[in-house]
């Protein structure tokens, strides 16, 4: 057998060889960076057809309404406004055909329409607030109906742009922040329709997830990674845990169904239910996710607490579990977020259903943000769609703010070896 | 009386090969060389041969116990173990060792990688525990009292015989947490300043108190390598041990910081019975009185540590010594 022959670096073969090499690394780098690109690119399409959809639900029109009190139906006495009834007697009276008489007459009987829910609402605060208003004549600023203000956005059909030109030429139509939309429930009229009991309906959703989910799935990992035999069993139970993790949302919510309202009793459409329907799905994610962080705290701070006598027990929750926090938070991160923007298993156990006040508590109706904006979407009002891509950014920061404050609390948690 | 201690001692006397034996003759009549040729180099190519035992120890005398006459007769040894064996598995990782450990003394457990030095230390506070596929086998006595059978209290020997590891390994937590982490566990201190007392007389005599008196609440981990050793002797001390087991404790400090553990090691020495191995037999021969010789799970040789340096008796020992391997 003859030796090999030496290699020859200098060779045109070789140097052939190495641009070929430097070619693919350079193609390699093109496509990712295109990849990352089309990604970014999707980003931004995604963020900027929100904004420029939903930004306009943030804020509504406002006219001017001349209304003289004296000249109208309500009969209403400012003395019996100052006391604690006031609201009610409001209520009582009909500010509705109040409102239209007032609009008639200013824009003309085009206008018995022009305003909606939100202004008698607007204007029941204005009387409680002041009832010596009653006694003569003043101008309000109240939001405008629905059809109106998207008029007003230039969306319109022609009846509602005569009067909204109308208006605009006497200075009597504004554009104001919708602070309704923040602080109210769902509502049939769009333009006074809110996202506040969604909101409120999701953050006790996810307490209860969160109350549920994180000590069981922390214990169950803690136990799973530092005290169950290796047999069998447990391998069939990491199996299973694996598995859960990919089962499809919906399935949970029909086991939420069967167990919580059919078997349990629980009631329907409650954020306990949807919580504890949510936590069953989120479990398995965090018992992965923390399996994985107590597996990379290093074995030898295993060692230097045992080796000063420190018991199984010890060691687990003096040393390893404040070490694997930071990961088991962010396991814990993804699954909660994951939760929240869950929608499916909820309708299953009936969080679709309408619902006109805030929850009052754990166990009162209630719906959360990502049905509400289900629901929205699937709305024929046009006024509705502004408020749905409204919502959308809605739920999009509240994710950010509770993924803020955890990579907050992970970072204040982390701690160097 | 002593003899018959000794005799279930006697290792197993392996067959050798009959090829092993004609070589071995052969070897004998050989011309005289100035360097011995090894025993399993039958071809003398300077590579060792497949199949041929390391040494033939069928005619050598019974090294595993203390052969000096007198040497620590008619003393209490600390630990002493019978007839260790440990099993990974299916795999025998050490064979029948016998040693006693006693105060005053620092024992050195030597020999190559893989030898078994470091498992043995780890049976003395049965650390070999934490290993699911490993078995002891073997009785290992503490001032009397088994600590191989079930009724010890794992957690309990575990403090009186404390161990420092081959990287040190602070807690990533403050200094003052780290030596105070055992004394709190165990309920030895009943007030804080009492606590406070113990962590300043461990970090005195680790060594350590000067360099870190002002930086108590620092990260542990911030230390050096030479310190964080140090920290964690004296978080071993802070328990109060009988017996303190170091596993290599110098093989990641650079000379100096190795220096400083081994003057502690001197300091140390009057007041616990340790237990050192190390790979580094300079150290070994620097630190220790007492030397046993690990090889291939096997223990080859235990003496005073000046005898094993000068005049090792097994062929083996002397092999290893001279830097002939491992």
């Amino acid at each position: 057998m003859s030796t090999a022959a030496p290699t020859r670096w200098t060779e045109a073969a070789m140097h052939k060889r190495v641009r070929r090499r430097y070619a693919s690394e350079r193609l390699f780098r093109l496509v990712g960076l295109a990849a990352v690109s089309i990604s970014v690119l999707f980003l931004a399409f995604l963020l900027y057809t929100m904004a420029a959809k939903g930004l306009g639900g943030f804020v509504h029109y406002e006219a001017a309404l001349p209304i003289d009190f004296t000249k109208s139906d309500l009969f209403l006495d400012p003395a019996t406004l100052r006391g604690p009834d006031a609201q009610q007697n409001v209520a009582a009276a009909d500010l509705e055909g109040a409102i239209s008489k007032a609009a008639v007459t200013a824009y003309g009987p085009a206008a018995a329409e022009m305003f909606g829910d939100g202004a008698v609402s607007t204007l029941t605060k204005a009387i409680v607030g002041n009832p010596d208003m009653l006694n003569g004549r003043t101008t309000l600023w109240l939001p405008v109906g629905s059809k109106i203000d998207i008029a007003a956005k230039d969306e319109g059909d022609d009846k509602a742009e005569l009067l909204v030109n109308a208006a605009r030429s006497k200075h009597a139509l504004r554009r104001t922040f919708n602070l309704p939309f923040l602080t109210s429930s769902d509502s049939t009229d769009p333009s006074s329709a809110g996202v506040w009991g969604a909101l409120k309906g999701s953050f006790l959703t996810i307490i209860v997830t969160m109350l549920l989910a994180f000590p069981v799935g922390v214990l169950a990992a803690v136990y799973l990674e530092e005290f169950a035999p290796r047999n069998r069993w447990t391998d069939a139970i990491e199996v299973s845990i694996n598995n859960l993790a990919a089962v499809p949302s919906i399935i949970f919510g029909l086991l939420g169904l069967a167990v919580f309202l059919n078997i349990m009793n629980l009631p329907r459409s409650a954020p306990l239910v949807g919580g504890l329907t949510l936590a069953l799905m989120t479990m398995p994610v965090i018992v992965i996710a923390g399996r994985n962080a107590i597996k990379t705290v290093p074995p030898s701070i295993r060692d230097a607490a045992l080796g000063v006598g420190a018991s199984k027990m010890q060691v687990t929750f003096h040393h390893v579990l404040p070490l694997a926090l930071p990961g088991i938070m962010t396991g814990t991160i993804i699954g909660l977020a994951r939760a929240l923007g869950e929608t499916a298993p909820l309708l299953m156990i009936g969080m679709r259903a309408f619902i006109a006040a805030p929850p009052g508590g754990f166990t009162q109706p209630a719906t959360v943000l990502p049905v509400q904006i289900f629901l929205w979407s699937d709305e024929v009002d046009r006024g509705f769609v502004e408020k749905t891509s409204a919502a959308i950014i809605v739920l999009l920061l509240f994710m950010l703010l509770m993924n803020g404050l955890a990579i907050y609390l992970r970072n204040r948690f982390e701690r160097r070896w | 009386m002593d003899m018959k201690e000794k005799m279930p001692l006697m290792p197993v006397t392996p067959i050798p090969a009959p090829s092993a034996a004609i070589a071995a003759e052969s070897h004998r009549e050989g011309p005289p060389t100035t360097e011995p040729r090894n025993p399993r180099d039958l071809d003398g190519d300077g590579q060792f041969d497949e199949g041929v035992p390391m040494v033939d120890v069928s005619h050598q005398p019974n090294l595993k116990t203390a052969e000096d006459p007198g040497l620590d007769t008619g003393r209490e040894a600390k630990m002493s173990a019978d007839s260790v064996s440990v099993f990974y598995g299916d795999k025998q990782a050490l064979k029948d060792v016998s040693i006693k450990i006693y105060d005053d003394l620092v024992t050195a457990f030597i020999g190559p990688s893989g030898c078994g030095k470091s498992t043995f230390l780890r049976c003395l506070n049965r650390m070999n525990d934490t290993i699911p596929s490993a078995r002891v086998s073997g009785r290992i006595v503490l001032d009397g009292e088994d600590i191989t059978s079930s009724n010890m209290d794992v957690v309990q020997l575990r403090a009186r015989v404390g161990m420092v590891f081959q990287k040190p390994n602070p807690f990533p937590k403050s200094i003052f947490e780290n030596v105070a982490y055992g004394p709190r566990i165990h309920g030895l201190a009943q007030s804080k300043s009492e606590l406070e007392e113990i962590v300043e007389k461990s970090l005195k005599r680790a060594g350590l108190w000067d360099e870190v008196k002002d930086r108590l609440p620092e990260s542990g981990t911030a230390l050096s390598g030479g310190q964080q050793q140090r920290l964690c002797i004296a978080r071993a001390i802070a328990v109060d041990p009988e017996v303190i087991l170091m596993d290599e404790p110098c093989s990641a400090l650079d000379p100096i910081a190795t220096a400083k553990i081994e003057e502690l090691i001197h300091e140390l020495r009057g007041r616990y019975a340790i237990a050192i191995v190390t790979h580094n037999m300079q150290q070994a021969a620097r630190v220790s009185q007492r030397t046993a010789f690990f090889h291939l799970g096997e223990m080859v040789e235990y003496g005073k540590t000046s005898n094993m340096f000068t005049n090792p008796r097994a062929q083996r020992t002397q092999d290893y010594i001279t830097g002939r391997y491992g």
